[in-house]
């Protein structure tokens, strides 16, 4: 392990006892997004700062992120392709180095562009992956992507001859942001770190998004850890947790709590690093104080709670998470060409993810207690692994009632398990 | 909720689309539901749809509505370059057109913003809260009406 870098800066932190926690922010005026990295930076927490890029840099319509530039129309994101090096350099001098790391976050399936814009201005660490970010959210067949990623992991791995070490986390773990089940964003996010690794990347996280229920996240993460246990033994490793990706609660004291959840979680399951969401989340994209705000509240609520990680592989969700990596290692030794059997073969299947790459056989439920499960594993390996629950086709109310499920349940104050 | 309807075949189809730059699906999983349970055949080019495509699908499908649907915060912007380029295309300068979401990263647009986006084409602009929502399913439910015109 070198001692630069994304990845050994987080581990430090954490054998330091210390979780590192990270806001979800990009603005596209340089002036502005300078200001959101030293805030983040000068925050009451141990932190890393994040590069958000916009939507439009994210799809490859550079000509319209390059028109918001000349035009100074705000966008949801920093553009980074768009914005001279030499301006972006003028926002991260003095700021990123190996006590302040940055990840740049996009969202791209084709991200050639993306990565070398980053690399040309002196970053390296980012995110993403060939499922993750292409089943649930894009139009770029998975084919297209894997080779994409392919391309991209190669390109970025020859950072090392520089004395870098790249880092990359999987999105895996977020898939679709919620209603699916864990044990199969376990498996992508398991797989995808596998393909980081069999592309030369050496500095890898892995991210899982906290879902709607304590224990079965708990279990989750818990699966995570010992898979890369076993299959990244040679690399450098570490868990992202993200506070809910869906429905954000609406009121203070619900946003609050959720996020509270999402800390212990982290720190309890032996986590190294947090992604936050802020208190406007439900509303609109936060400001630089609403996420510092968030950072500060996360880091004292991870300050006052124990390590206490759940043992790894004695659970449904692990034996789910097992089956599916498992079944698509199984497919072939190239694991691009695994992960497009899988999809095609509909190995896995994520649930209401409308692209055409996907079986789109599956379907989830959030049962009584909470915890998410699965009414049809389609074609996935998981009969007798899992107990699915057939259920009558959802109507708009019902899927309505459970994508607001979370929000409902921590804005009226209920105890959750 | 009312009563699903069966959709006779060959009935002209809502379009169901997510904004171009938009990687959204949970809006246009939902929007399809609460379409087809008025009783309409929907065909949902899910997220990031380019302009083209949604001039293309247009053209070949004939639909009865096209439903834009947006929450990145782009969808102000992306919207209007969307139905400039639709209301100019011969062939689609009546189709019905309505968009809804999260249009602007500051959260909901505004008064003045709404009326450009009519102005520049949108039968209906709907904002992301229960009073948009009703709103819709009133417009859902006058929809054969409108489609005859």
């Amino acid at each position: 392990m070198t001692g630069a870098g994304f990845g050994a800066f987080v581990r430090r932190a954490h054998d330091a006892g210390r979780l590192v926690v990270q806001p979800r922010m990009g603005m596209s005026s340089p002036e502005r997004m300078r200001a959101g990295l030293l805030a983040t930076r000068d925050a009451d927490a141990t932190t890393v700062g994040t590069l958000t890029l916009d939507s439009y840099t994210r799809v490859g319509d550079l000509e319209s992120a390059q028109l918001a530039v000349l035009e100074g129309v705000d966008l949801n994101g920093y553009p980074l392709v768009s914005h001279e090096t030499a301006t972006t350099r003028r926002v991260l001098d003095g700021i990123h180095g190996p006590r302040f790391p940055v990840q740049v976050r996009h969202g791209s399936a084709a991200p050639q562009h993306i990565f070398r814009a980053l690399t040309a201005v002196g970053l390296d660490a980012s995110e993403g992956g060939p499922v993750s970010y292409c089943l649930p959210y894009g139009r770029v067949p998975l084919r297209e992507s894997v080779a994409h990623w392919t391309e991209s992991c190669e390109h970025f791995s020859t950072l090392r001859r520089t004395g870098a070490e790249p880092h990359l986390e999987t999105f895996g773990g977020c898939v679709l942001g919620q209603l699916c089940p864990p044990g199969l964003l376990v498996a992508v996010s398991v797989l995808e770190a596998l393909f980081f690794r069999r592309h030369g990347i050496r500095s890898i996280s892995v991210s899982y998004a906290q879902q709607t229920n304590r224990r079965q996240d708990s279990e989750a993460v818990a699966a995570l850890r010992s898979l890369c246990t076993r299959f990244l033994s040679d690399t450098e490793w570490h868990v992202v947790v993200y506070a809910y990706m869906g429905l954000f609660p609406e009121t203070e004291h619900g946003a609050r709590r959720l996020l509270a959840q999402a800390a212990e979680l982290a720190v309890e399951s032996g986590s190294e690093r947090l992604i936050v969401k802020t208190v406007a989340e439900s509303r609109r994209i936060p400001s630089v104080a609403e996420n510092v705000s968030a950072l500060e509240y996360a880091a004292a609520v991870a300050e006052r709670t124990a390590r206490d990680p759940l043992e790894g592989t004695g659970t449904e969700t692990y034996a789910e998470a097992y089956a599916l990596v498992d079944a698509v290692l199984n497919l072939d030794d190239d694991l691009g060409t695994a992960l497009l059997k899988a999809f095609s073969e509909g190995r896995l299947d994520v649930p209401y993810c409308l692209h055409p790459d996907n079986a789109g056989l599956s379907r989830s439920y959030i049962a009584e207690d909470g915890r998410l499960c699965w009414s049809d594993v389609g074609n996935m390996p998981l009969s007798g692994v899992v107990d699915a629950r057939p259920a009558h086709t959802v109507t708009s109310s019902e899927l309505l009632a459970s994508l607001s499920y979370v929000r409902r349940s921590f804005d009226d104050h209920n105890t959750r398990p | 909720m009312s009563n699903p309807l069966t959709p006779t075949p060959g009935d002209q189809p809502v379009l169901v689309v997510g904004g171009i730059s938009d990687s959204h699906t949970w809006n246009l999983v939902y929007l399809q539901l609460l379409v087809e349970e008025h009783g309409h055949r929907v065909v949902n080019l899910g997220p990031c749809v380019p302009e083209d495509l949604l001039i293309g699908e247009a053209l070949v499908h004939d639909p009865a509505l096209i439903v834009i649907s947006s929450v990145n915060g782009h969808g102000y912007h992306d919207g209007m370059r969307t139905v400039t380029r639709l209301r100019e295309h011969p062939g689609l300068g009546d189709v019905p057109v309505v968009i809804g979401g999260k249009l602007g990263i500051a959260g909901p647009c505004g008064d003045e913003e709404e009326a450009a986006l009519r102005a520049a084409g949108y039968d209906e602009v709907f904002e992301e809260s229960a009073d948009g929502i009703a709103a819709f399913r009133r417009m859902l439910d006058a929809l054969p009406q409108r489609a005859l015109v």
